[in-house]
């Protein structure tokens, strides 16, 4: 347990270092209050628009930015250290595979935790200050929630990249294609397979598909808040079909445990 | 009677065709130095990685202190090895004191522990002046030292150098080797691989020569000698004109060691060496007498060109049977 925190404090240390968190809670915090402020610029207001649409209006930003933050952060964490050969060393020191790993894990995930709070919390104050309306922290908090399990799910998977590419270079690639998949292309295909293919996939269906893709599940759990009226695509299809919160927030678990999972087993496969 | 501290047995390593490693068998005693030596790809990293545990043997066994070092049991005996890879670098963002407080906590130091050992290993290794520096701003030199004084933490019981040498200077080198004799007397066992040949032989028991991935000699630099039969080169000196050559060579029993190559040089077989040097004092006008047992280096190619030669041997002999088969087929065609 010993070891596992102290690689993770390392991390820690690293990202305050990198400059990692202090910038990835400056975008969060600019981009929160800002959308906050100006989310109705387009009908002519400024100030402060109602709750769910502010919310729905985050929710729809950070579903590209955090994945992609997430990836950035962590997809040299394994083939860094290979190339530069600390990796190695660290095997021979008196901590396991598992351990070294679920240390970064915790590590990196602080970052993300700690900058999507500090970041998304901002506004959240903010907004309370000018409503005073107490609903806005259970808002905010479930919002907070799946986005810091949002970003902890593509940490995984950035292990799993990081793990299975003998260069950084390879892995930046990689992870740029499992950003572009998750976040963009995946959305189209289903958009696709609903409207090309007459009766190929039923609401329930529809739904089940959208477990696949952490994004999704993130998505869904911040706009089933709105009127379908808001949403459009296939978000509002599944939205109709009514999961509740309890069973979207334990999937994104789960899409946070699996990938860790993995990257564990594959992390004691690999030979250096 | 001790058990030695590592011991391969047969140990063998292989990526499916390739060979890395050919069963290997040896062994390390406590307190001993041994020098690995090969060039590149010979498996000298391959077998440092067997022995640390990073790697499990595909034929064959290995043990260090009593454990296969692969195994779970083997966890805690890991606080007593040290291991400098080959060209490592340390995390660039953070500073020399913090890159080795944060190893010397993973060998299990409590943190107050951690940084007074970290500092004083610092010293050690002679880069106080710079451990609040980020190692970006570090020389290659400097980076080596910082990987020693990693290697170093916790006086480790078995440390396994991996070109420790590389790009330091003549004086953080000669600092480096007091260091592993004063480990070495304290009990330390220490396997040292290295390209640089000369300034090693003085601090190591043993020496190994590998090639790809064969043990081709094992033992004492003076044992290797004889096993290489290497001449011992005996330079009299003589302030006079002409020198003694036209002496030596009217003497029947120096002549026959005379070099044709080299004017007032003798090259004489390691058990000679005595008869010899009585016969040269007799000589007049002797004033001096410059003698040269073969060096580590000269052994090493020894080894090396008789396993180049052993190779050919077999090459030639397998071309040569390929003709003859194809000449039998032609004339049977």
């Amino acid at each position: 347990m010993r070891q596992i925190f102290t690689v993770a404090n390392k991390e820690f240390h690293d990202g305050l270092r990198n400059r990692w968190l202090v910038s990835i809670t400056l975008i969060f915090a600019l981009l929160s209050v800002g959308l906050t402020y100006f989310g109705a610029a387009a009908s002519g207001a400024v100030g402060v628009t109602s709750l769910p649409t502010t919310v729905a209006s985050l929710a729809s930003l950070a579903v590209f930015l955090i994945p992609l933050i997430a990836l950035l952060l962590s997809y040299d964490s394994f083939v860094g250290e290979q190339e530069s050969g600390t990796l190695l060393l660290l095997l021979t020191y008196p901590i396991s595979k598992s351990q070294l790993l679920l240390g970064k894990f915790i590590g990196q995930g602080s970052i993300i935790a700690l900058a999507t709070l500090l970041g998304f919390g901002a506004s959240a104050v903010l907004l309370y200050f000018q409503v005073g309306d107490t609903g806005i922290f259970s808002a905010f908090g479930l919002f907070i929630v799946s986005a810091i399990l949002l970003g902890l799910s593509f940490i995984a998977i950035s292990y799993l990249i990081s793990l299975s590419v003998s260069e950084k270079s390879k892995a930046a690639g990689f992870a740029l294609i499992t950003w572009f998949l998750f976040a963009l292309a995946f959305d189209l295909a289903l958009l696709a397979l609903l409207v090309g293919v007459e009766d190929g996939v039923t609401q329930q269906g529809l739904t089940q598909l959208m477990m696949l893709n952490p994004t999704d599940i993130f998505r869904l759990v911040n706009l089933s808040g709105l009127d379908s009226s808001d949403v459009n695509g296939a978000l509002a299809v599944a939205i109709n079909a009514s999961l509740s919160q309890f069973q979207l927030i334990s999937t994104l678990i789960a899409w946070v445990v699996l990938p860790l999972t993995l990257a564990i087993f594959i992390f004691k496969k690999k030979t250096l | 009677m001790n058990t030695p501290l590592v011991s391969l047995v047969e140990a063998g390593i292989s990526y499916g065709q390739l060979d890395a490693l050919k069963s290997m068998t040896m062994s390390l005693n406590e307190g001993e130095v041994l020098g690995l030596f090969g060039h590149n790809g010979a498996g000298k990293t391959t077998m440092m990685k067997l022995i640390l545990g990073v790697i499990s043997p595909t034929s064959g066994k290995v043990e260090v202190m009593g454990m296969a070092p692969d195994s779970k049991e083997a966890w805690h005996s890991r606080r007593k090895v040290g291991y400098l890879p080959e060209n490592v670098s340390f995390y660039d963002q953070l500073t020399g004191l913090e890159v080795l407080t944060y190893f010397t906590k993973l060998k299990g130091f409590t943190n107050k522990g951690a940084k007074k050992q970290a500092m004083d290993l610092l010293e050690q290794v002679g880069i106080t002046y710079a451990m609040k520096r980020q190692v970006k701003t570090y020389s290659k030199g400097m980076r080596q030292r910082l990987g020693l004084a990693q290697a170093f933490i916790g006086e480790p019981k078995l440390l396994l150098l991996d070109e420790p040498t590389v790009g330091l200077d003549p004086i953080a080198t000669r600092d480096f080797y007091k260091t592993v004799d004063q480990l070495k007397s304290n009990g330390s066992s220490i396997i040292l691989c290295s390209h640089v040949l000369p300034g090693v032989e003085q601090h190591i028991d043993r020496a190994m020569i590998l090639s790809t991935g064969k043990l081709l000699a094992m033992g004492t630099l003076s044992e290797l000698r004889k096993q290489a039969a290497l001449p011992v080169v005996i330079k009299p000196i003589s302030f006079k004109e002409g020198g003694l050559n036209s002496l030596m060579a009217q003497d029947e029993k120096l002549n026959a060691y005379l070099s044709n190559t080299c004017q007032h040089t003798l090259m004489v077989p390691e058990q000679d060496k005595l008869t010899v040097l009585k016969q040269l004092l007799s000589l007049e006008g002797l004033d001096d007498i410059h003698v040269e047992s073969a060096n580590l280096e000269q052994v090493y190619q020894h080894f090396l060109s008789m396993h180049e030669l052993e190779k050919h041997e077999v090459d030639k002999y397998a071309l040569t049977y390929q003709r003859t088969a194809q000449q039998i087929k032609g004339g049977l065609d």
